[in-house]
């Protein structure tokens, strides 16, 4: 039946997806192995696919949702049992900047991925940030520009956290078009992502997720 | 709408046809073979038997171009069709004859092996832009005496596709035709399912070898497709205007188009060259010269007058290496015929003024092939009308990434080409580790000849293929074909 929901993952089929984690539940499987070895195993096949180039963004994104549709009814049953995501991230685009299409494709791939994700939309402050990492205990905070301008905020954040002694606690991950490895070493994030299934990596491994 | 290209207006294209015409009725052309002569003779060409030159005439040229095909097709060794030499139809297919094989490294060039050879027809199976094949190269650990039936023979027993050939002489076109009859079974079958291309030159200007124009007479007899590869060199051997260029290239094809007809009515054959301006200062021969383009451009509007599929050595490069030169050349002549329509595109692969090829540029300039698949299938409404809708669902969802018109649509509309060509942003091409072009090509390479699947054909057709090629070879004193891994 795991092997059903990773194919179903694959074709995006989101009703066949809630109804397999449905049948899972009902048959007392374990909600960590239908999380596990179904939804997340199937996820990373499909990350494989893509960049292997024999999906491409469309088909990981409705796998994506597919995935949603089946931890909105498994979600219920890991809180209740205690059962912790893989990982907890805010992100959000920096404060002047209003473009947020890449960081909500950041934001279905790591949901996809089994991840929590708060999004705290765009045009939000360096405080909001830490903050709200703080407020939710998040490991990773992830910072989307588009813009060369809106840029220097993100030094802003990591400042601030390094401020707040947050450093090594929190992880500060940036993206985005005018971003890269070697800015990130400059204003002291903890690592840049290329792209959506890039920073999924990325959260995988600042986590030390398999 | 399918975009195009044109070169020549009516008028001049008119003209060109009839100095062409002209030249083969007044002057005559030099034929260095009596069957040939005595064929032409007695459909009512005025032969002067001293000199060998057959003056051609009106009628027979009509007569020649009213029934030569206008269309024919192409079938791999199973039997499948593979390639449609029709109307605008463009396929491509290696260049062909190579002497050389730059080494993946990029920088040797060295003389191929049977072993290169196969590698290559592996690595063809792979190209899925490109829909046939062709004796690319010449390998040098056969005898010469055999060298084309061997390749045509490898060809076969590791490819599928069907195959661009040419015999080097009169007496070798028998071992290569009963090659292709055992494929087929008989060569009724053959004629019913063409799977050779034989490449005929005539010899500028306005002369057929022996060879060559024996090779076009029994291709003809057992409707084996010919192309007649005309090849005036542009102030050279040929005028260095491109229209009297043209006016040369047209009076010599129209002569193999009447050899061909007057040998079997009905015979297949493509309006074909590769003629070349002549490079006045190195003294070479440019294929991936503007004016060695525009003149390929221009006698496939002419074949395509007279109603007849054409072909043309075009979109390949003189360069020594896989650089920016055989990248620009390469793109640039094959963009312009296949916006011609020039129904076989003779190409991919070949560098060195046509002597040197390259597997790595083989796996490139199949990418090339594949974008310009896509250029002359045009623009054309995708439910695009109206176009409303579509944008109310963009401003509703800020992107269409999963929206059904994309999804229905993608891989339709968009070309992706393969991973040779790197789209990667600079951050994941560092990651993959910072490949060169003639890097991620020499892998691709690599990979798909590793991946080839055998070929379908039976065990007991392989098994007479080999004792055909055996006997063969065993005339000249070769007990065993050279080992093949």
């Amino acid at each position: 039946m795991l092997n059903q929901l990773s194919d179903s993952l694959l074709t995006g089929n989101a009703d066949a997806v809630a109804s397999l984690v449905k049948q899972a539940i009902d048959q007392k499987l374990d909600p960590n192995n239908i999380l596990n070895d179904g939804l997340i195993a199937g996820m990373t096949v499909v990350g494989q696919k893509f960049k292997s180039h024999e999906i491409f963004l469309p088909d990981v994104l409705i796998a994506a949702k597919a995935m949603n549709a089946g931890m909105e009814i498994l979600k219920p049953l890991l809180v209740k049992e205690g059962i912790p995501s893989i990982g907890r991230i805010v992100i959000g685009t920096v404060q002047g900047d209003l473009h947020d299409i890449g960081k909500n494709l950041v934001g279905i791939m790591l949901k996809g991925a089994g991840f929590e994700v708060i999004d705290l939309g765009k045009d939000v402050a360096p405080e909001t940030f830490v903050e709200a990492a703080i407020e939710n205990e998040a490991q990773i905070i992830g910072l989307s520009a588009l813009l060369t301008t809106t840029m220097p905020v993100m030094k802003k954040v990591v400042n601030l956290a390094t401020e707040k002694g947050l450093t090594g606690k929190i992880k500060i991950i940036i993206g985005g078009a005018p971003t890269t490895s070697d800015y990130a070493n400059e204003i002291g994030a903890d690592a840049y992502c290329y792209d959506g299934i890039n920073a999924v990596d990325c959260a995988r491994r600042i986590l030390g997720v398999a | 709408m399918r975009p195009t290209t044109k070169f020549l207006n009516e008028e001049l294209l008119l003209r060109i046809v009839a100095e062409g015409r002209d030249l083969i009725c007044n002057l005559g052309v030099e034929i260095h073979n009596d069957e040939v002569l005595s064929l032409l003779g007695d459909h009512g060409a005025k032969i002067d038997t001293k000199s060998g030159r057959a003056f051609f005439t009106h009628d027979l040229i009509d007569r020649a171009l009213s029934s030569a095909p206008k269309s024919f097709k192409l079938y791999d060794t199973i039997g499948n069709e593979a390639v449609d030499l029709s109307d605008f139809n463009v396929n491509f297919t290696p260049g062909s004859a190579a002497i050389n094989i730059l080494d993946h490294d990029g920088k040797v060039s060295r003389r191929p092996t049977s072993q290169d050879y196969v590698r290559y027809t592996k690595l063809m199976t792979g190209m899925q832009h490109i829909s046939s094949q062709s004796t690319a190269m010449i390998h040098a650990d056969v005898h010469e005496d055999i060298a084309d039936s061997y390749r045509l023979y490898l060809s076969l027993m590791y490819c599928e596709k069907p195959v661009v050939t040419g015999a080097f002489t009169a007496e070798t076109f028998g071992i290569m035709k009963d090659l292709q009859v055992a494929i087929r079974g008989s060569a009724e079958a053959l004629a019913e399912k063409p799977l050779t291309i034989f490449s005929c030159c005539p010899t500028a200007p306005l002369k057929w070898s022996k060879a060559t124009s024996q090779n076009v007479i029994d291709c003809a007899h057992f409707s084996i497709p010919v192309e007649y590869i005309s090849m005036p060199l542009s102030g050279f051997m040929a005028p260095v205007s491109l229209v009297g260029s043209l006016v040369q290239h047209t009076a010599e094809t129209l002569s193999g188009v009447v050899i061909s007809q007057l040998a079997k009515p009905g015979a297949p054959a493509l309006y074909g060259g590769s003629p070349a301006i002549f490079d006045l200062r190195y003294e070479t021969t440019p294929m991936g010269a503007i004016g060695t383009m525009m003149i390929d451009c221009a006698y496939n509007e002419i074949g395509k007058y007279f109603g007849l599929p054409t072909q043309a050595y075009i979109g390949l490069s003189d360069s020594k290496l896989l650089d920016a030169q055989a990248g620009m050349e390469t793109s640039m002549g094959a963009t312009l015929a296949a916006l011609a329509g020039i129904n076989n595109i003779s190409g991919p692969g070949m560098l060195d003024f046509e002597s040197s090829f390259s597997l790595e540029k083989l796996v490139v300039d199949n990418e090339i092939c594949g974008m310009l698949a896509r250029m002359i299938r045009g623009i054309e409404p995708k439910e695009d009308f109206p176009a409303q809708p579509i944008f109310e669902e963009l401003l509703r969802d800020d992107h269409l990434l999963i929206s059904d018109h994309t999804r229905k649509y993608l891989r339709e509309e968009l070309h992706f080409p393969g991973v040779t060509i790197d789209r990667a942003n600079r951050s994941r091409w560092q990651e993959e580790g910072g490949l060169t072009m003639i890097e991620r090509a020499h892998n691709e390479v690599e990979r798909i000849v590793a991946d080839s699947q055998p070929v379908r054909l039976s065990e007991d057709i392989r098994r007479e293929l080999t004792s055909l090629m055996q006997k063969e070879a065993a005339t000249i004193g070769m007990e065993e074909l050279t080992k093949l891994n």
